[in-house]
């Protein structure tokens, strides 16, 4: 029987890689390894997960100095020389091992105004919205985002400047941008422009290579860029 | 927790990288540049002496890699404001090495030249 | 930074690359071809003095990257330095002013007589 040579983050800001011996099994994930080391070698290890199965996007970590979800990754995909590395997700502050404080990344959401202003009441009729529109479509292209923060993680703008609202929380700008029931597009726009926002974006696309969902917050985020120029350029902004 | 090079190893971030330094590189010798054409004003004698002093073969080469940075960098910048201005489609990899092709070009039409 | 100006800054940027990409291409050709067989500057001379062509060419290629360049490295001091507020402002200004200012020299040098 083979074993996987595993380097897991021990401690906080400041801490050490902690080497574990892990029985390698087929079709392993790289969450079967953290969870057998937590049950089995070391209880007082910290980890979140929750489904398991490719939905929820808790089990996000950085496996070999990459940011991805460790339900599904295979461990044969990644355990080049039979030795894995995992750590917490990078750019968020980290609270204990494998677990990051992901306060920031949603504080930053709510700063783009990631969430829609609503125009109707329930005694109105439901909105009509041809779902191949071109608005709609560029809507659905980013709809599908559950906030695992992988994108967050990878984006080395938000390395470089503390208050870069980041690609989830553009993208999800993006597709309020385009909601035709949203009633706050300018305060929006002005919500995600600057230094702070998508013009601070240079098209790294480290978010759109790392995204487990195949969403593309470089086009989001050129696409802000566009509808915050034409809004200066006519005065809206 | 800080990303290194492994978060960064994807052809898209070389681009950027690419065009982040040459474009550093330029800014800097820009001013030098103006500088040097406005050496004529002083009579045509001192423009030609600076020329002769650029005959040397280090500066050639400098000459040459100072071309191929400019290329780089419109190539570079040409591919942002295609993905910036043109609807998205998945072909963004065909962008960077139709750039990448286009500083080779001109890289070589230079030598050739030179 | 407001949100305005910040954006009127990326306007100004994506503007003067396109403005710059005509330059440059326009300039790449004429490099390649005038370094063939050596440079001098009888040569250059020859084309550029008393031409207004070259000189409003010149001009606004000059203009151009005195609006392009100091935005550029605003971003890299911001980024890579940690620089930003008012000292940083002024310095890409002053930037932007000796660019134009010594680059509109060069352009009058090689037109004038």
């Amino acid at each position: 029987m083979t074993t996987l040579q595993v380097d897991v983050w021990r401690g906080a800001e400041s801490g050490r890689y902690q080497r574990f011996e892990v029985p390698r099994e087929a079709h392993q994930t790289v969450l079967d390894v953290v969870t057998y080391i937590q049950r089995r070698l070391d209880a007082t290890l910290a980890y979140r997960f929750a489904c398991r199965v490719g939905m929820c996007g808790s089990c996000a970590m950085t496996v070999n100095g990459v940011a991805r979800w460790t339900c599904r990754t295979h461990v044969s995909k990644v355990a080049h020389g039979g030795r894995v590395e995992i750590g917490p997700l990078a750019n968020l502050p980290v609270i204990k091992d494998l677990a990051t404080d992901m306060r920031e990344f949603f504080d930053k959401w709510a700063r783009a105004r990631g969430s829609l202003v609503p125009t109707v009441t329930r005694k109105d009729d439901f909105a009509r919205v041809p779902p191949d529109s071109p608005a709609r479509a560029a809507a659905s292209a980013g709809i599908e985002c559950i906030g695992c923060g992988v994108c967050y993680a990878s984006c080395d703008v938000v390395a470089w400047n503390a208050d870069y609202l980041g690609p989830a929380a553009l993208n999800r700008a993006w597709t309020l941008v385009n909601d035709v029931r949203d009633g706050a597009r300018v305060e929006r726009l002005r919500a995600v422009a600057g230094d702070a926002g998508c013009h601070a974006c240079h098209t790294h696309m480290s978010c759109t290579e790392r995204c487990p969902k195949a969403i593309a917050p470089t086009a989001s985020i050129a696409g802000l860029k566009r509808a915050t120029a034409l809004a200066v350029l006519k005065g809206e902004l | 927790m800080k990303n290194d090079f492994r978060a960064r190893n994807h052809p898209a971030w070389w681009a950027f990288l690419v065009h982040r330094v040459s474009g550093l590189a330029l800014a800097v010798f820009l001013p030098f540049h103006f500088w040097a054409l406005g050496q004529v004003l002083g009579g045509e004698a001192a423009l030609d002496g600076f020329l002769a002093w650029t005959e040397q073969p280090l500066v050639k080469a400098a000459e040459w890699g100072l071309v191929c940075l400019l290329a780089a960098h419109l190539a570079g910048g040409l591919r942002l404001l295609a993905l910036e201005f043109l609807p998205w489609r998945d072909w963004q990899r065909s962008l960077l090495a139709a750039a990448a092709g286009l500083t080779i070009v001109v890289g070589l039409a230079l030598a050739l030249a030179l | 930074m407001s949100a305005r100006a910040e954006t009127k800054l990326w306007i100004a940027q994506r503007a003067s690359a396109a403005v710059l990409a005509l330059c440059v291409v326009v300039h790449l050709m004429v490099i390649v071809y005038a370094v063939r067989g050596g440079l001098s500057a009888a040569e250059i001379l020859g084309r550029t003095r008393g031409n207004p062509g070259w000189l409003a060419f010149y001009g606004v290629f000059v203009l151009a990257a005195a609006v392009h360049a100091p935005i550029g490295l605003r971003t890299i001091a911001m980024e890579w330095l940690g620089w930003r507020g008012r000292s940083l402002s002024i310095a890409v200004h002053l930037l932007a002013l000796v660019l134009a200012v010594v680059g509109l020299r060069a352009a009058w040098a090689v037109f004038a007589p």
